[in-house]
């Protein structure tokens, strides 16, 4: 499993993602691609769909990519990822190609939960080669904190804003990890951007599959959660902590919870360092909303217990 | 060889030649046959292609333009509405430059659906920027689909190519169709020569950037020129697949009886064939009547088709769809090109045949016999086998 040494040898030997980059100060994104391109040795091609990732870092005529990549569209990066890894195999047929090639994309919670994930479901059923990372922020950060359907309950989004009446986005996040694992694929997990070595071990374990992989990120914006710059590691930390957003795998259909908190800690400790749930703490109705939330938290983490008692690793 | 095969199955037997490293194909009527071929191809060792059965024509085109940036020869298929579901890629693939060859097999738009033959289909991606040809045979439509490569992957043009064919009338009858062997048809396609490939990861590349004002424009400047460079391109391929194959195809439209004709029908795809019918009726009465039928639609070749037409007294545009709103599209094209000659033909617009309805020799042969008593260029549109 890769070392902090090991990663930070491979960042100095070969730098994929440079700085010069325009993201956000604060914002996680860069973290999770360099530790993500660092845990790979073998020479990659990386894939993004239109968000913050790409816009920041592929800026014409300048480039903060030291690797292949691609952009198409917003909607649309699995399915260009699959004709990459296509073309890949029918050159290596002909014999024009001999080296062993990885294929990576980042996308967005937008470009993979909502308008990519027909794309995504798509490639993942026809089994193509490749590691999909969502950088999950939890909204369309790229054009201004709207809301997805990553995006938690009653968070504020500016498609869904606290107003007199409906305070923030009404409805749940949609549970992607979970649809991702029911394609069947051999490799499935759940990461954040607080456990970066937990992460390089997943990309690890993840590359020794043929086949579609998939990591679903927790990747703070603290432009957009409306936190202190300094503290995306520890908001994704809280987001563990309270078994919000549970580290697991779900590697050839067997579960595995990477980490369970001792203690239950109670998931308005999160809310309450983020602006986008301040109402939650001045409406007469937060209290009750707070429950909800907690309520499928625990819903949530249960179900997950449940899972690797039956389908765990050893069972 | 002859053989009695459809149209699909020439486009078919066109891209199994061509053997393209990736194709990435979702099935629609009239389209799927293609698909189905090809299947077949991959499933009995025929070539050694890589297929993507993608879940939606979105993909089949993102999928091409991942295989063709990543450095491997593509094609692909459609009709109608997956056409226009494909529409927003199919831009990205003319600004990203990717030679990648498209049959359509042409089908109307919803709504009502319908999925019989008209040409909105080609018309939604008139200015994607992909080139565009239009065939009337199977012959044609095999022909084509093997220039398209050459025109598609010439250094000078690197964009997309669409090779049109008529739903059903194209794609589903059996005509006669000379295939060239194997070997001449591959000898004439030669090996793709990729640009930048993703694949060279020694020499990373980024595809697909960001333009912001600074930029944008000379990039799709850029774009212009490529296409700019197509009727040259044309020229040169047709006269080597003449050459090749023995079939004598020079010029961005065929002209058929159009030299000396005072009355000119100007239409799209497998119509002509009935269009030279009706010419030759009106010529048995003594009326010098003409068809000229466009091989190439995008670019469209403005001046030759002026020189054709400026000595006909009128000349009738047919169009199988509608711009709505406006005149029909190869009606404006034509008469822009008609615009800069001081002395022009009278200039009107007939829309036909949509949703498959069927034209006929005397429908045709009704134009011609208008075409004389109308006095001055019209900026109305009249319709052929309508019910109003």
């Amino acid at each position: 499993m890769p070392s902090i040494k090991v990663l930070a040898e491979r960042e100095e030997k070969r730098v994929r993602f440079t700085g010069g980059h325009t993201l956000c100060a604060g914002c996680a994104e860069p973290m999770v691609v360099r530790t993500v391109l660092n845990a790979i040795e073998d020479p990659v091609v990386v894939a993004s769909p239109t968000g913050c990732l790409e816009v920041a870092s592929s800026r014409f005529p300048a480039t903060a990519w030291n690797v292949p990549w691609v952009h198409v569209a917003f909607e649309n990066a699995a399915a260009v990822i699959s004709g990459v890894e296509a073309a890949y195999k029918a050159l290596k047929k002909r014999g024009l190609i001999d080296r062993r090639i990885r294929f990576v994309v980042f996308g967005g919670d937008g470009g993979t939960y909502d308008i990519g994930l027909q794309a995504l479901s798509g490639a993942l059923e026809r089994g193509h080669d490749f590691l999909y990372v969502c950088l999950n922020n939890e909204a369309y950060m790229n054009t201004g904190v709207q809301r997805s359907s990553a995006t938690p309950k009653c968070a504020a989004a500016t498609t869904a804003p606290v107003g007199e009446v409906i305070p923030g986005k009404p409805q749940e996040r949609k549970d992607l990890t979970e649809i991702v694992a029911a394609h069947g694929i051999p490799y499935v997990a759940q990461a954040a951007v607080s456990h970066l070595i937990d992460l390089a071990n997943k990309v690890e374990r993840a590359m020794k599959y043929e086949g579609p992989k998939f990591i679903n990120v927790l990747t703070t914006c603290p432009l957009g959660w409306r936190t202190p710059r300094d503290s995306a590691i520890q908001q994704a930390k809280l987001a563990v902590e309270t078994r919000y957003w549970p580290l697991y795998e779900v590697i050839e259909g067997r579960y595995k919870i990477n980490y369970k908190p001792k203690e239950r800690v109670p998931i308005e400790e999160w809310l309450k360092t983020q602006g986008r749930f301040r109402h939650l703490f001045r409406d007469p109705r937060g209290k009750e909303l707070i429950a909800q939330i907690q309520a499928e938290v625990d819903r949530r983490w249960e179900s997950l217990l449940r899972k690797e008692q039956c389908f765990g690793q050893e069972g | 060889m002859r053989k009695a095969i459809t149209g699909h199955k020439a486009v078919a037997e066109a891209m199994r030649q061509v053997e393209p490293d990736v194709v990435a194909v979702y099935p629609i009527t009239p389209q799927s046959e293609i698909a189905e071929y090809y299947a077949d191809y991959v499933h009995n060792g025929l070539v050694r292609t890589e297929l993507i059965p993608v879940e939606s024509e979105h993909s089949a085109m993102s999928a091409c333009i991942g295989a063709a940036a990543a450095g491997g020869r593509v094609m692909t298929a459609t009709s109608s509405q997956g056409l226009a579901l494909m529409v927003e890629v199919l831009y990205i693939a003319a600004g990203l430059r990717l030679p990648i060859v498209m049959a359509l097999a042409n089908r109307s738009l919803s709504a009502p659906i319908n999925i019989h033959c008209d040409h909105s289909d080609a018309y939604l991606c008139r200015d994607s920027g992909a080139v565009q040809i239009f065939t009337e045979s199977a012959q044609e439509a095999y022909d084509y689909t093997l220039m398209a490569q050459r025109i598609a992957e010439d250094m000078r043009v690197r964009l997309p190519v669409i090779v049109n064919l008529d739903g059903f009338t194209l794609t589903h009858t059996v005509q006669p169709v000379d295939l060239l062997e194997d070997e001449v048809a591959k000898k004439f396609i030669g090996e793709f020569k990729p640009v930048h490939p993703l694949l060279d990861v020694d020499h990373p590349v980024t595809w697909g950037p960001f333009a912001m004002p600074d930029y944008y424009f000379e990039l799709k400047r850029a774009q212009q020129a490529g296409m700019e460079a197509v009727p040259e391109v044309f020229l040169e391929v047709q006269r080597e697949f003449s050459r090749v194959s023995g079939r004598n195809y020079a010029g961005f439209f065929e002209a058929y009886k159009a030299e000396d004709a005072e009355y000119v029908i100007v239409v799209l795809g497998s119509t002509a064939g009935t269009a030279k019918v009706a010419v030759d009726e009106m010529r048995a009465r003594g009326i010098k009547a003409g068809l000229l039928k466009p091989w190439l639609w995008r670019p469209f070749p403005a001046w030759e088709i002026a020189e054709a037409l400026k000595n006909a007294k009128a000349v009738a545009v047919l169009d199988r769809a509608f711009s709505f709103g406006t005149m029909g599209a190869l009606f404006e094209d034509v008469a822009s090109a008609l615009y800069p000659l001081e002395k022009r033909p009278v200039l009107v617009n007939y829309i036909y045949g949509l949703g498959g309805r069927d034209t006929t020799v005397p429908d045709l042969v009704r134009v011609f016999e208008e075409l004389p008593k109308i006095e001055k260029a019209e900026w109305a549109l009249r319709y052929i086998g309508l019910r109003e």
